[in-house]
């Protein structure tokens, strides 16, 4: 008697347990926590115009097992309290996987709720300690700076045999980061810093932090600060006549701050994982179409969500399942090449702490146009 | 090491150049704190979207020549009518005049509205992003005693200086600028006298507006046009104008200048992570040693 009534009540709560997870719901749902607003809404609007029209693409082609793919944007407006807010509302949305957000401080505290309910997050952070933390589901779509700036300095040590530097960096998790690899591996080279200043996210005024880089009649400069502050600096730089040399890694050659500097950010050279102007067809092709639609240029952060569109389509194929616990397995110590997965555009691996490797470029910004030198191979 | 002070390599080179970037910075602060003392003198009005009155015309020159494909020259000239009519003739008819037989209060609250609405309307409307806005200088630099003055730095001040100086002027050399000065001082009075004084009151605010226009044009070009420009910039100038004197228009243009030069000093010589607090630290010793600003006069106004 006791058996009949409790085994539909089992069979029920069998099948409510299993409800995130289930896929009868007709579309698939994938979270863009992303910065819409704010000091981020730069690089953010690039990161969610790709990865809407990479899932077009994919709802165009069939979606993923079947289902189409549907993508809230959830702005974090820059504020890490607010993006951890967003991330456990995606995740309360019934989201499979979190894309986003950019901004290394807010991946910090969100990344432990995508944790706690076990929820795969690709995220477009390049702090070194996102990978650091032992959270086995959060997965870069781009280098970490820690593999970053030791080309960069390799690069500046051999090739321009430069004896000191001045470093500018912007005083958040994402400039923290970078700095101290940068710094470090200078040091590792017996390079010295002659300068080392620290600014504010979202500064608007750069004439002193320039003049003290100035006077620090350092060989090369070296700028670490997020794309509007970048375009801020550089036209501080070119208004105070600044003579020395300027490097940068990924955001101050960003297509953003070409955008905004003008004149300002010709000469600027660096490394950066990924270019829109990369020698790489499925690249080229990708910004043909981005600019078509959206009449931009597209940055490294769109490509970065554009291909991170296609791992999640990529992963859930190959699982044959949009479970987000198979997803994460997968994913550690996966590689995707483009005869795999066309929309990866480059090879790209990811080891068992969700970091990312692939080939990577020196360019320098030429006439408004950042042009690659040359082509750096995966470490 | 951070923001380690590098008093040890203190060079009168780079002394000057921050000096005269920080003045060049500390004028447009202070166009901005001197329509907060015209706005208080003429009408006991303290404006608190003072901020967003500067970040709003740049977006007007934008609008102008992005939308409507006009030239750069002519979008500015339009910005500026526009300006003048929404920032000064609406501002204060829609805003002001309801307002201003209630008290202070209500209309510290309404500009605080109204600063809000300005700042979502560009960001929902226009765009949260940054936008490049046009210089109006080359960016050579001129060799000064040594040291690299950037030319756009210069005239930026020159620009700001001799704007206060011709409002000086028509202040204290024409006829109306004195029924100007005449309503500030006691309207009762000047209407006696025959001063119409509703017009005059009308006229600070056109001044303002156009005064607005101004440091928007010149500030844009080195800080970007931003939707949230106008937080830093109208919190600055509100101290600016109670350094200086609340209300003295000389006080309004020193303490801008004071600001200006001590923020550079104090982000190159002591710390940049807290060059922020420094305005706010003169704030509260001025408050303190002497409550009616540098320039300003103890007694103010009597009503």
């Amino acid at each position: 008697m006791k058996s009949k009534t409790i085994a539909p009540l089992a069979i029920a709560l069998a099948l409510s347990a299993g409800l995130p997870n289930a896929s009868w719901a007709d579309t698939l749902k994938i979270a863009d926590v992303i910065e819409l607003s704010g000091a981020g809404a730069t690089v953010g609007a690039n990161w969610r115009d790709a990865l809407k029209l990479a899932f077009e693409e994919i709802n165009a082609a069939g979606g993923i097992l079947g289902q189409q793919v549907e993508v809230t944007d959830y702005d974090t407006q820059t504020d890490p309290t607010t993006s951890r807010a967003m991330v456990q509302k995606a995740i309360d949305d019934g989201a499979y996987v979190i894309m986003g957000p950019i901004y290394s401080g807010s991946v910090k505290v969100n990344m432990m709720v995508a944790q706690q309910n076990g929820i795969p997050q690709l995220t477009g952070a390049e702090a070194p300690f996102i990978t650091d933390m032992g959270n086995p589901y959060i997965f870069r779509t781009s280098f970490g700076a820690q593999q970053s700036m030791p080309k960069l300095v390799k690069y500046l040590a051999e090739d321009l045999k430069v004896k000191s530097v001045a470093v500018a960096w912007v005083n958040d998790d994402f400039g923290k980061g970078g700095r101290d690899s940068f710094v470090g591996e200078l040091e590792r080279r017996n390079i010295a810093v002659n300068a080392d200043v620290s600014s504010e996210v979202g500064q608007a005024d750069f004439a002193a932090d320039v003049i003290k880089l100035k006077s620090s009649n350092a060989d090369a400069v070296f700028a670490y600060l997020h794309e509007e502050e970048s375009a801020r600096f550089l036209k501080e730089m070119r208004k105070q006549g600044v003579t020395q040399p300027i490097f940068g890694e990924t955001t101050l050659m960003n297509q953003k701050v070409v955008d905004l500097a003008g004149d300002a950010v010709n000469g600027v050279r660096g490394h950066v994982g990924l270019s829109a102007n990369a020698p790489i067809p499925g690249i080229q092709e990708f910004a043909k179409k981005f600019e078509a639609k959206y009449n931009y240029k597209p940055d490294h952060n769109a490509i970065k969500a554009y291909m991170g569109a296609y791992v999640v389509k990529y992963v859930m194929t190959k699982n044959g399942t949009a479970d987000p616990q198979a997803f994460a397995d997968t994913l550690h110590g996966l590689t995707i090449t483009p005869a795999d997965e066309p929309g990866i555009l480059m090879e790209t691996s990811w080891d068992d702490k969700g970091e990312v490797n692939r080939d990577s470029f020196l360019v320098e910004v030429k006439d408004g146009q950042q042009t690659v030198v040359s082509t750096l191979p995966k470490l | 090491m951070p923001d380690l002070p590098f008093l040890g390599t203190f060079s009168m080179n780079t002394f000057f150049q921050l000096f005269v970037s920080g003045l060049a910075t500390g004028s447009i602060y202070a166009l901005a704190a001197i329509g907060f003392t015209l706005l208080w003198q003429a009408s006991q009005t303290i404006n608190f979207a003072q901020g967003e009155f500067i970040m709003l015309p740049a977006f007007f020159v934008l609008a102008g020549t992005q939308f409507l494909g006009l030239s750069f020259p002519v979008a500015m000239a339009i910005a500026l009518v526009l300006s003048v009519l929404l920032l000064g003739l609406g501002f204060k008819r829609v805003i002001i005049d309801p307002l201003l037989p209630h008290g202070v209060l209500p209309i510290v609250i309404a500009t605080i509205a109204l600063g809000i609405l300005a700042k979502e309307s560009v960001k929902q409307f226009y765009t949260a992003e940054a936008q490049p806005f046009p210089a109006l200088f080359s960016d050579r630099t001129l060799n000064i005693l040594g040291a690299a003055i950037s030319v756009q730095d210069i005239a930026v001040l020159l620009i700001a200086l001799g704007a206060v100086a011709l409002l000086q002027l028509f202040l204290n050399g024409t006829k109306i600028g004195r029924c100007m000065q005449a309503t500030a001082q006691n309207p009762q009075v000047a209407e006696i006298l025959g001063v119409p004084v509703r017009r005059m009151i009308l006229f600070t605010f056109l001044i303002n507006a156009a005064l607005a226009f101004l440091a928007s044009v010149l500030i844009s070009p080195i800080y970007l046009a931003k939707f949230s420009n106008g937080e830093t910039l109208g919190l600055i100038a509100f101290i600016a104008a109670i350094v200086g004197g609340f209300n003295q228009i000389r006080g309004a243009l020193a303490g801008g200048l004071l600001i200006g030069v001590v923020d550079n000093l104090a982000a190159a010589y002591i710390s940049a992570s807290y060059r922020s607090a420094v305005p706010l630290i003169l704030l509260i010793i001025i408050i303190l040693v002497r409550p009616q600003g540098l320039l300003g006069k103890a007694e103010g106004r009597t009503v």
